[in-house]
């Protein structure tokens, strides 16, 4: 089932991304200005620090690492599966019908939908920053240290990706909502931008056991920069981020079975 | 007169297009409530570490956020009003009908974008900026007087607010192409607007220029008439300038583009 | 009796409706789309499936797919329950939704073509087959290298039943596959379907509101009318248990006093030289335009069908609905 839809997924981003290409010059614009739009939120921390040296404690180059990696994750999950919330939309005007009678799962067909390569842009600047920040931090690399960025970059991807998958879900019983998505989508990935220290101990609480987006950088981060984590965890916390994001895959699979089954036995 | 009520006509009729869409706009609500809290947080740890900055104190700060909340739907700041609209009546072609129709074009499409900010205002600006209010510490006016005029900022934002992205609209015309252009107006209208930082917190320099901008007279602006930050009727001097400027713009450029398309043969 | 393909029994569909009563307030409604069906349709049978809109229709199809689930009743397509096995299904199935593409838009139609080819995993050898045959009964030879955007409706109508067909599927369910066309268009379209059908005994099942696709395609009609089968026969049948009327309009050479028509035909209309005579539709025309001939001066004539929404609102009575239990109207008309 999982390689039929990466397989399906891969078809049917192709398609779009030979339809994206037939007006080059505004995908040309539309890469770029990607970029810039999602350059924006870390133009505005870079003004933050014009006027102060560090933020809830955490120095520039320490942000940027949490920036780069919610970024990077959030980019990678996004260029993915970004185009889940037209969901709601193809099911309001019945083309979502069109995709149950092909041979492939419904998941990856809609993921795959409206593919579009300009999406690059929010992962390159991701990327960049991450680079800038690992570079920059006043770290002492350990080998487990190191390893530790690329595995939580591919955990935090899935657990953004887990996000998209679920409210995809709930848009099923609310086809107009696809807003809400955004709050936990885009509002997470800009939670995630700032140092814990700077939210209440309720909110931290809430992003890390309910829905556990500190573990896409802040609790990772806490380690590699050895900083206390504003709430008590343990130790071997730094490193259950693929755990998490196992976990929130699953359940996100669940609701995802659970609200394509509905659609199809209330319909439209 | 009877023109008055034509507009006021499709005023009415933008507000109750966007009434309509009733689980979107609570959708809307949650979205800018979650976005309120998160800059909330962070400004609050930036006036923490510079008290005063840009001459706000922690509670203007928190105000400044939750009015940002308010007017991001409102005033379209990153687009999405009434110029979207247009961008597909030229795209599509359908504009030539509207040439001929025996209504100002201009007015007709501030009128709607004017009712659909009225409904974005009551049915999605003013739950999260009360619901901060009840939760932070907020720098708002007691007297009637300081509402009054934050009201005709507002109005008047909401001009400038129409008047930039009538221009952008019209550069379809040219164009064929309304993706690009909308990209633009929604980095400009993010940053420019003061959405990432108020402007008053801009750094020297860069901040004597966008204090100046059009876009200051969409949130910096009204934050500061509320907030009595601001010389009331400097403020409403220096937005009616730019909604004056940006409203004959965006006639001269209406002009081009109705020759263009009369040359076109529609 | 050939072994059945398509076997509905007692199938159900029940959506809850909510209908606004007030400002803020809202009503359940329980809205029973469809309502213990039962029909079985065999391997290479041909079958329109027509009643008003609303009445089941497109549920109907949308259980037959896959697409939704029944809320009772047993349904089988192929031996396989749709809803279950819904992948395993659409490799044998081919559906053509007349009002929606499935063509890519910006790409030439070839590329939709060659992403049928991968998904549906048609062996090379079969695929370049049945896109040669396909091409060729439907005239697509030229169009294959232009994008979908900038074919007619016709054209994109004739392009998306290629799509549905270069799978080989076993039964193909057609969503008013002529709507919007032109009559070439539709012409066209007719004679492919019926080749298709005589030629690889593909099972069609065809919802229209044209009854020249039924009268030109399917020797069995079923009416479905809130929910409920109301008729299932030949279309003949359907005529008579609708009474439904064909028109002869003639143009005389003079103003004339009404036609003295044999019974049961009679003047309908008078406009100057033009009259209209309404007959019952399974009396001869031939007939009835020999009689007329022969005693009047005849300079043109033409021979109006009755249309499908008229010979189901007469069959189904003043009412419009099917107030009695269907059972007692449905005249099972052997095929």
């Amino acid at each position: 089932m999982f390689v039929e839809g990466v397989r399906a997924y891969g078809l049917i981003a192709g398609m779009w991304v030979r339809s994206g290409m037939t007006y080059r010059a505004s995908f040309a614009f539309t890469v770029v200005g990607n970029l810039l739009v999602t350059g924006l939120d870390f133009v505005g921390i870079l003004l933050m620090f014009s006027q102060v040296d560090s933020l809830g404690g955490w120095s520039l180059p320490e942000i940027a690492l949490l920036y780069g990696l919610s970024a990077t994750s959030f980019g990678i999950a996004d260029l993915v599966l970004g185009s889940l919330d037209v969901l709601g939309g193809r099911m309001r005007d019945g083309s979502f019908d069109v995709l149950l009678v092909r041979p492939a799962p419904v998941l990856a067909q809609v993921g795959a939908d409206r593919f579009a390569l300009r999406r690059l842009g929010r992962v390159t600047q991701g990327v960049v920053v991450l680079g800038w920040a690992l570079a920059a931090v006043d770290v002492d690399w350990s080998a487990v240290k190191v390893l530790l960025v690329p595995v939580v970059v591919v955990s935090g991807a899935a657990i953004f990706s887990a996000v998209f998958v679920a409210g995809a879900a709930f848009q099923v019983f609310a086809q107009d909502a696809a807003e809400v998505q955004n709050a936990f989508t885009y509002g997470g990935n800009t939670l995630l931008q700032y140092p814990p220290s700077v939210f209440g101990k309720d909110l931290v609480r809430g992003v890390t056991f309910m829905l556990p987006l500190a573990f896409v950088n802040w609790v990772p981060a806490a380690y590699v920069l050895e900083r206390p984590y504003p709430i008590g965890l343990p130790g071997w916390a730094a490193f259950a981020s693929p755990l998490v994001a196992v976990g929130c895959c699953a359940l996100a699979g669940l609701a995802w079975r659970t609200g394509l089954r509905s659609y199809r036995s209330t319909g439209s | 007169m009877g023109s008055a009520r034509l507009y006021l006509a499709v005023a009415v009729g933008g507000f109750r297009r966007y009434a309509s869409y009733r689980v979107a706009t609570a959708a809307g609500v949650f979205t800018n409530t979650v976005f309120g809290l998160i800059l909330v947080y962070t400004y609050l740890a930036l006036w923490e570490e510079r008290p005063g900055l840009g001459g706000y104190d922690q509670a203007q700060a928190v105000t400044y956020v939750w009015l940002g909340q308010c007017l991001y739907a409102t005033l379209a700041i990153q687009g999405g009003g009434a110029e979207k609209d247009l961008m597909e009546r030229i795209g599509t072609g359908g504009i030539a009908v509207d040439l001929y129709r025996p209504v100002d074009l201009q007015l007709w499409w501030l009128a709607g974008d004017v009712g659909r900010a009225g409904f974005q205002l009551l049915g999605r600006g003013v739950v999260p900026f009360v619901f901060g209010s009840l939760l932070f510490p907020m720098a708002l006016p007691a007297e009637a007087a300081a509402w009054a005029a934050f009201a005709v900022t507002l109005l008047l934002a909401a001009v400038v607010s129409f008047g930039i992205r009538y221009l952008a609209a019209l550069s379809v015309f040219w164009l064929m192409d309304g993706r690009g252009i909308g990209q633009v107006l929604m980095i400009t209208g993010v940053f420019f607007s003061g959405m990432v930082l108020p402007l008053n917190a801009f750094p020297d320099g860069l901040g004597d220029v966008v204090r100046v901008l059009p876009w200051a007279a969409q949130l910096q602006v009204p934050a500061d008439v509320l907030m009595g930050e601001a010389d009331v009727w400097g403020a409403f001097a220096f937005q009616a300038a730019w909604a004056v400027a940006l409203l004959a713009a965006g006639r001269l450029l209406q002009s081009a583009a109705t020759r263009r398309v009369v040359v076109q043969g529609g | 009796m050939r072994d059945a393909f398509i076997e509905l029994d007692g199938v159900e569909k029940v959506f809850d409706v909510w209908r606004k009563t007030g400002f803020m307030k809202r009503e359940r409604h329980r809205v029973r789309a469809v309502d213990s069906l039962s029909f079985t349709v065999a391997r290479g049978e041909m079958v329109g499936y027509i009643g008003p809109n609303g009445a089941g229709k497109s549920t109907t199809i949308k259980m037959l797919t896959g697409i939704l689930t029944p809320s009772g009743g047993r349904l089988r397509v192929a031996g396989v329950d749709p809803s279950r096995e819904r992948m395993r299904l659409a490799h044998r199935i081919g559906v053509v939704f007349g009002q929606r593409t499935t063509l890519w838009w910006d790409l030439p139609l070839i590329d939709s073509y060659r992403l049928m080819h991968r998904m549906y995993r048609i062996p090379a050898a079969r695929y370049r087959e049945n896109l040669e045959r396909l091409t060729e009964l439907l005239d697509l030879g030229g169009l294959l290298d232009v994008p979908v955007r900038q074919l007619s409706l016709g054209q994109r109508m004739r392009g998306d039943i290629a799509a549905a067909l270069l799978h080989d599927p076993e039964v193909l369910y057609l969503d008013e596959p002529t709507i919007g066309l032109d009559v070439v268009s539709r012409t066209r379209v007719r004679d492919f379907l019926r080749r298709l059908n005589a030629e690889r005994a593909t099972t069609v099942l065809l919802t229209t509101h044209d009854l020249r696709d039924i009268e030109q395609l399917c020797s069995r009609v079923m009416v479905i009318d809130h929910g409920r089968l109301v008729y299932d026969g030949a279309l003949a049948g359907l005529h008579e248990a609708g009474e439904s009327e064909r028109t002869l309009v003639v143009d005389l050479e003079r103003e004339l006093p009404p036609i003295e028509a044999p019974a049961p035909a009679r003047v309908v209309r008078v406009e100057g030289p033009r009259q209209w005579l309404a007959f019952p539709a399974s009396a001869s025309a031939a007939e009835l335009v020999a009689k007329v001939a022969a005693r009047y001066p005849l300079v043109d004539l033409s021979v109006r069908e009755p249309d499908i929404e008229a010979v189901i609102a007469r069959m189904l009575g003043p009412s419009g609905g099917a107030p009695e239990p269907p059972q007692e109207r449905a005249g099972r008309t052997p095929s």
